[in-house]
C-alpha cells in the first residue's frame, strides 16, 4: 500500500466512523422509536446490545464514542441516561484506562450530578413510616454506581483524587459532622446523605489503598464528631460526658461510619474468598478501626438503648447495623475480639427481650442476629458458633417455656426458629428445646386444656410442621427429628388417661395432627412401620376396642354390628383423639409400610366415619389409595390387599340404606358375604349418619379413583342411586316422616351425593396428595370424566323430579369443574348445551351459587380456548341468553362479573352471528352499569363498549 | 393556509399512578365516587393535541362531584387556554363518556371552571341544554372528532 493510498483509506475510516456514530447520535436512545420491533423480528434490547457490542468494537472509538455519550447523559429521557451508563460501563474496560484517563473529570461529573445533585433514590416502604434512611435506587442511580465500581477498579486513584477532592462533598460531610435530628431533615439531603455513603462505600471497596485514603481523609473527623478517641476503653466515661452523649445522637456520621465499616468488611472478606489473604491488620484503615473499635461499639450500644427509651427507630438502624458489621468481621480481625463479640450478641439478645413492641427496631435485631448466625456458618468460626449458641440460641430455646421474657409467642417463636435455622447444629438445640416443651407441657394441654400451654403447644406443633420438619427436608438429617416427634406425642397420648373438652382442645388437635401428619411423611418406611405399630398398640389400649382380648384373625362380621351399636353415639374425647393422631399417621404413610391388623382398623375407621369424623375417611381412602393390588406385590405378612380391604369396607352395614342401590350387588364384590342385617342400623338411621357415610364413601372413592382401581365405578354407582333413588321412586327409608318431611330429610342427602363428586375429582391438601405418597394414576379425571359422563346426561334425560334434576346438575357442575379443560374440549359442542341448561336449573336455588360460578368459569374457560371456538358459534345465542340473565343474579357478585366479562368475550365472535343478539345484550348491560358493586359496573363499561362498537362506534340501539 | 393550533404548547404533566382498589371485600363501599368517573374520564384524549385530558389537567379528581343519592354527577374542568374554542367539544366527549358509563337515571351536570373561560356562561348553557348537545352530534363532523376522543389509542 503506498502512502497516499494509506491516507486515503484512513480519511475514509475517519469520514465512515464520524457518520456513523453522527447516525447513533440521533438514533441512540432505541426506547424512542416505537416498539414495533416484533415486525422485524428484533427485539429493543437485541438491538440495544448490538449497538453496544459496535461501540465497545475498537478502542479507536473511544474519541467518538465516550462525548456521545457523555451527551446523551445530560437527556431528560430517563432511558437515554440508564442506557449511557451502561455504554460507558462497558466500554471503559475496553478502552483501557489511559484513554479513559481523559474523560475523568467529566465522567466524574455526570455521576456527581446523578448521585449527588438529584439523587432520585425512593424511602422505602418500611423507612417511609418512620422517617429513616432505607432508600431504594433509582435504575439511573444504579448504573452510575457500577460505571463507577468499574472506573474505581480500573484508575482508583485518579477517580478518588476527584471525590476526594470535591469541594461540595466535603462540605456536605463536615455539615454532617454536628449533631441534627433525622426527622426534621427534608429528603432531599437524606437522599444526598446516602449517595454520600454509597460513594463513600464503593471508594473504599475498590482496593486496600482506596481503603486507606477514604479512612485517612474522613474516618478521624467523624470519630472527633462522635466524641470517640483512640484507645478510650472505658464504658463509663461516655456515659457521664454530656457533650459526648449528644454526639452520639449524630445521625449522619453514624450513617456514613456504619457504610464505611460495610465497605471495609466487604473488602477483607472478599480476599477472603480469593487464596492470598493478605495480612490487613497492619493496614491504615485497619489500625484506624482498631483504635476505635470499641468506642464504636460503645456508642451503638447506646443507639440501641435510645431505641429502648423513645421511638428513634432510626438510629436502631445504625446501632443494630454497627453492631452486626462488627460482630462479622473474620476472627483474624483483632480488635473484635471473642469478649467484645459476646458483648454484642449479650447486647442484641437484651434489646430484642426489650424492643418487641417495636416492630421495625425488633426486626432488625434479629435479622442481625440471623445475619451473625449465618456468616458463623458460613464462614466456619468455630469459637464464635459455640459463643452464638450459648448466648443466643440457649437464651432463646430457654424462652419456649418460660413466662420471661413477657413478648407475645408467636415472636417467640419466629426468634426461635429464624436463629435455629442459621445452622444445623442450631436447630439440633431448638429441637431439642421443643422437644421438652412439649414433653412437659403436652399432658397439662391435652388433659387439664390449661390455656397457656395449651396455646404453647400448638405453636410450638405449629413451629414444627411449617418451618422445622421443612428445613430439615431441605438441610438433610430430618428423620430423626420426625420420628422423636411422633414417639413423643404417642407416648403422651398413651400415658394420659383422660382429657378435658374444651375448645382450644379441638385446636391443639388440629396442629397435632397437621404435625403428626408432617413428622410421618418425612420419615422411611421402617420408621413408619414403627410409628404406625406403636400407634396401633395406643389404639388397641383404649375403649374403641372391645375387643382387644380376642384374637384379631377373628372374623367381625358378627361383632361388627353390636359393635357399631354399642359405640357409635359414645365416642369419648379421648379415643377422638387417639382415633385422630392414628388417621394422621395412616394418611402419611407410604405404599409400601405395613400397617398390622388391618381388618381391626378398616372397621374402626368405617366405625368413626358414621359420626362425621373426616379424618378417618380420609385414612380410608388413602388405605385403599397405597395397599398393593396383587398378591405377589404383597409383603409377606400383608394380610390384605386392596381388594380385600374394599371388600371389608364395603360390607359394612353403615351402606345399607342405599340397598337398593347397594355396592354389594355390583359384580366386583360378589363374595357372597353380604350382610342385610337392618336391625343393627336402627339407632343409626338419622339423615346426619347417611351424609357421613357418603362423605366417607367419596373419601374412599377418591383414594381409588386415583389409583385407577375399578372400584370406583360401583361407588359412583351408589351415589347415582341415592340422587336417584329417593325423588323417583318415593322410596324413603322407613323411619322417614311422613310426606312433608320428606324434603328435609332427603335434600341434604342428595346435596352430599352430589357433592361427592366434588370430593373425588378436587385436588385435596390434606390428604391424598404427592406430599403423602399417594399413587396417582396418569390422567385418572380425565378417564373418571369419559366414563361418568354417559351416566349422568342419561340419568338427568330420565329425570322428571325437579330437586333430581337439579342435584344431578350438581354432581355435573363439579366433574366439570375439576377435570382438565383439554379433556372436556374436543367435545365441547356437546357440553355446552349440558352446561347452559345446568346454569338454568341451578340458578333456580341459592344454595348452588358455589357451584354456579365453578360452571362459568368452565363456561369463560370455553369461550377462551380456540379449540372451542366452533361450538361456541354453534351455541352463540343460548350462550348469550344464558349469559345475560346470569349478568344479574344477585346472590354472587363474582357470578355476576365473570358473566359480563364472557358476554365481552362473545363479541369477538363473527358480526354476523351475534349481531341479532347485539340489542338485547346492550339492553342487559345498561341494567349492569347501575349495579351496586363497583366491578360489575366497570366490567359493564367495557362489554357494553365492545358491543357497541361491533356495529358502529355509536351506542344508541 | 391552515389555521394554527389554538394552544400550541401545552403544559404536559405527568399521569397519576392508578392505585387498584382491593377487591373481593364484601364490606367494602361500592358506591359512585368521584375516582370511579374520574377513572373513566381521565385518558379522554384531547381534541387537539395527543395527550390525555388528565396529562393537560384539564380534569382532575377533584374538580367531580357526586351524589349517589340524588343521582348526580358535577364535572368542572378546566380549559387550558382562556379562549379554548375546543372547551364545548372537551364537554361534549365528557357527557357520551359519561352517557355510556352510568345508568341513566343520573343527571349530568358539566361546567368550565369559574373564571376558566372566557365565554363561561355560554359554554356551560351550551353544554348544559339537551337539545343543543343532541343537535351537536348529528353534525357529522362533530361526531367523529367526538368518537376519536372518546376511542382514540394514540394515548
Amino acid at each position: 500500500m503506498t502512502g497516499s493510498s494509506a491516507l486515503n483509506f484512513w480519511n475514509a475510516y475517519w469520514s465512515g466512523t464520524l457518520m456513523l456514530f453522527s447516525h447513533w447520535a440521533m438514533n441512540f436512545s432505541i426506547q424512542s422509536v416505537k416498539p414495533k420491533s416484533e415486525d422485524i423480528g428484533v427485539s429493543r434490547d437485541e438491538l440495544s446490545r448490538a449497538l453496544l457490542l459496535a461501540f465497545a468494537a475498537t478502542p479507536l472509538f473511544e474519541p467518538f464514542a465516550i462525548p456521545l455519550l457523555l451527551d446523551k447523559l445530560s437527556s431528560s429521557l430517563p432511558s437515554a441516561k440508564v442506557e449511557s451508563f451502561k455504554y460507558l460501563g462497558y466500554c471503559a474496560p475496553m478502552y483501557g484506562s489511559d484513554r479513559m484517563a481523559k474523560h475523568g473529570g467529566a465522567l466524574w461529573s455526570s455521576v456527581k450530578d446523578v448521585l449527588y445533585t438529584s439523587p432520585e433514590s425512593a424511602l422505602s416502604v418500611e423507612s417511609e413510616s418512620d422517617g429513616g434512611m432505607i432508600f431504594e435506587e433509582s435504575d439511573i442511580m444504579v448504573e452510575a454506581l457500577i460505571l463507577l465500581e468499574g472506573l474505581m477498579q480500573q484508575n482508583s486513584d485518579l477517580l478518588l483524587d476527584m471525590i476526594l477532592g470535591d469541594e461540595d462533598i466535603n462540605n456536605f460531610i463536615c455539615s454532617f459532622l454536628k449533631p441534627w435530628d433525622i426527622h426534621d431533615t427534608p429528603l432531599q439531603l437524606r437522599q444526598q446523605l446516602h449517595s454520600v455513603g454509597r460513594l463513600l462505600a464503593v471508594s473504599a471497596k475498590s482496593s486496600m489503598a482506596s481503603c486507606n485514603r477514604v479512612f485517612e481523609k474522613f474516618f478521624p473527623q467523624m470519630m472527633e464528631a462522635l466524641g470517640c478517641s483512640v484507645g478510650n476503653h472505658s464504658d463509663e466515661s461516655f456515659a457521664t460526658e454530656d457533650r459526648a452523649l449528644s454526639s452520639r445522637f449524630n445521625y449522619g456520621t453514624l450513617y456514613l461510619c456504619v457504610e464505611l465499616l460495610d465497605a471495609c468488611r466487604c473488602l477483607v472478606l472478599g480476599f477472603k474468598e480469593s487464596t492470598s489473604f493478605p495480612d490487613f491488620i497492619h493496614e491504615k484503615w485497619c489500625c484506624m478501626l482498631h483504635g476505635f473499635c470499641r468506642s464504636l461499639i460503645n456508642i451503638f450500644f447506646s443507639n440501641l438503648e435510645a431505641v429502648s427509651g423513645n421511638a428513634q427507630s432510626s438510629f436502631a438502624y445504625t446501632g443494630v447495623k454497627g453492631l452486626q458489621l462488627l460482630a462479622t468481621f473474620p476472627r483474624s480481625f483483632a480488635p473484635v475480639s471473642l469478649l467484645l463479640f459476646e458483648n454484642i450478641l449479650l447486647k442484641l439478645v437484651s434489646a430484642i427481650t426489650s424492643n418487641f413492641d417495636k416492630k421495625f427496631s425488633w426486626g432488625l435485631e434479629l435479622k442481625a442476629l440471623v445475619e451473625i448466625g449465618l456468616y458463623i456458618e458460613g464462614y466456619q468460626e468455630s469459637e464464635k458458633a459455640a459463643t452464638f449458641a450459648r448466648i443466643v440460641v440457649d437464651k432463646f430455646v430457654s424462652w419456649i417455656s418460660s413466662d420471661e421474657p413477657a413478648m407475645p409467642l408467636s415472636l417467640k417463636m419466629q426468634a426461635i426458629c429464624e436463629t435455629g435455622m442459621t445452622g444445623i447444629s442450631n436447630m439440633l438445640r431448638i429441637v431439642q428445646g421443643m422437644e421438652k416443651a412439649i414433653s412437659a407441657k403436652f399432658t397439662q394441654a391435652y388433659v387439664d386444656g390449661n390455656f397457656e400451654s395449651v396455646e404453647l403447644v400448638i405453636k410450638v406443633l405449629e413451629c414444627y410442621s411449617a418451618r422445622v420438619l421443612p428445613w430439615f427436608e431441605m438441610n438433610g438429617g430430618s428423620e430423626e427429628v420426625a420420628w422423636n416427634l411422633a414417639a413423643i406425642i404417642w407416648d403422651k397420648i398413651d400415658n394420659s388417661s383422660s382429657v378435658n373438652l374444651t375448645v382450644q382442645n379441638y385446636e391443639l388437635l388440629g396442629a397435632a395432627m397437621t404435625a403428626m401428619k408432617q413428622a410421618v411423611r418425612r420419615c422411611s418406611q421402617e420408621s413408619q412401620e414403627k410409628i404406625v405399630n406403636r400407634a396401633f398398640r395406643v389404639l388397641s389400649a383404649s375403649t374403641l376396642f372391645p375387643l382387644k382380648d380376642s384374637p384379631f384373625a377373628t372374623s367381625l362380621s358378627n361383632s361388627e354390628d353390636s359393635y357399631l351399636n354399642h359405640h357409635v353415639d359414645r365416642v369419648s374425647c379421648r379415643d377422638e383423639w387417639i382415633i385422630s393422631l392414628y388417621a394422621s399417621v395412616v394418611i402419611a404413610l407410604r405404599p409400601q409400610t405395613h400397617v398390622q391388623n388391618l381388618k381391626m382398623v378398616l372397621q374402626l375407621f368405617i366405625m368413626a366415619l358414621t359420626k362425621g369424623h373426616i379424618p378417618s375417611a380420609q385414612a380410608l381412602g388413602s388405605l385403599v389409595n397405597k395397599l398393593p393390588s396383587k398378591t405377589n406385590e404383597r409383603h409377606l405378612s400383608q394380610e390384605y390387599g386392596v381388594e380385600e380391604a374394599i371388600d371389608v369396607i364395603l360390607t359394612s352395614s353403615i351402606w345399607n340404606f342405599c340397598q337398593s342401590n347397594t355396592l354389594r350387588k355390583c359384580s366386583l364384590f360378589g363374595g357372597g358375604n353380604e350382610i342385610h342385617n337392618t336391625k343393627c342400623l336402627a339407632g343409626l338411621n338419622h339423615t346426619s349418619v347417611h351424609i357421613s357415610a357418603i362423605v366417607g364413601l367419596a373419601w374412599i372413592g377418591k383414594g381409588l379413583i386415583m389409583r385407577g382401581h375399578e372400584g370406583i365405578k360401583d361407588i359412583t354407582m351408589t351415589f347415582l342411586g341415592v340422587l336417584l333413588e329417593n325423588t323417583n321412586n318415593g322410596d324413603f327409608p322407613e323411619s322417614c316422616d311422613p310426606i312433608e318431611g320428606k324434603e328435609q330429610e332427603v335434600i341434604p342427602l342428595m346435596k352430599s351425593a352430589a357433592d361427592a363428586f366434588h370430593i373425588l375429582l378436587s385436588d385435596s391438601e390434606d390428604c391424598l396428595n404427592r406430599n403423602y405418597h399417594s399413587v396417582i394414576r396418569p390422567l385418572y379425571k380425565q378417564r373418571f370424566y369419559n366414563s361418568v359422563m354417559p351416566l349422568l346426561l342419561s340419568s338427568t334425560r330420565q329425570s322428571n323430579s325437579i330437586i333430581t334434576r337439579s342435584m344431578l346438575f350438581r354432581s355435573f357442575a363439579h366433574v366439570i369443574s375439576e377435570t382438565p379443560l383439554s379433556a372436556m374440549i374436543s367435545e365441547a359442542n356437546k357440553l355446552i348445551p349440558l352446561l347452559l341448561d345446568s346454569l338454568s336449573t341451578l340458578t333456580e336455588d341459592v344454595m348452588h351459587k358455589d357451584v354456579i360460578y365453578n360452571v362459568i368459569l368452565v363456561l369463560s374457560a370455553i369461550l377462551m380456548d380456540k379449540n372451542g371456538q366452533v361450538a361456541v358459534l354453534e351455541n352463540a345465542q343460548a350462550i348469550i341468553n344464558q349469559l345475560i340473565g346470569l349478568a344479574a343474579y344477585p346472590h354472587m357478585m363474582v357470578i355476576r362479573e365473570t358473566a359480563i366479562q364472557c358476554l365481552g368475550a362473545m363479541s369477538e365472535l363473527p358480526y354476523a352471528r351475534i349481531y341479532p343478539s347485539r340489542t338485547k345484550v346492550l339492553q342487559a348491560i345498561s341494567k349492569a352499569l347501575d349495579d351496586p358493586k363497583r366491578a360489575v359496573r366497570q366490567e359493564a363499561v367495557r362489554c357494553r363498549q365492545a358491543w357497541a362498537s361491533i356495529a358502529s362506534r355509536s351506542l344508541h340501539f | 393556509m391552515t389555521l394554527g393550533l389554538i394552544n400550541a404548547n401545552p403544559v404536559v404533566h405527568a399521569k397519576k399512578k392508578r392505585v387498584a382498589r382491593p377487591l373481593d371485600d364484601p364490606h367494602a363501599d361500592d358506591a359512585v365516587d368521584p375516582l370511579e368517573i374520574y377513572d373513566i374520564v381521565r385518558d379522554i384524549r384531547d381534541p387537539e393535541h395527543p395527550y390525555s385530558l388528565e396529562q393537560l389537567s384539564v380534569l382532575s379528581e377533584e374538580s367531580i362531584t357526586v351524589d349517589e343519592k340524588l343521582g348526580r354527577i358535577l364535572i368542572t374542568f378546566t380549559p387550558t387556554i382562556q379562549h379554548c374554542s375546543m372547551a364545548t367539544v372537551i364537554g361534549l366527549c365528557l357527557r357520551e363518556k359519561l352517557k355510556d358509563c352510568f345508568p341513566a337515571h343520573f343527571k349530568v351536570d358539566i361546567k368550565v371552571a369559574p373564571g376558566s373561560h372566557a365565554d363561561e356562561e355560554a359554554v356551560n348553557k351550551q353544554l348544559n341544554d339537551k337539545e343543543r348537545v343532541a343537535a351537536a352530534l348529528e353534525n357529522p363532523n362533530l361526531r367523529q372528532l367526538v368518537t376519536e376522543c372518546l376511542y382514540s389509542s394514540e394515548l
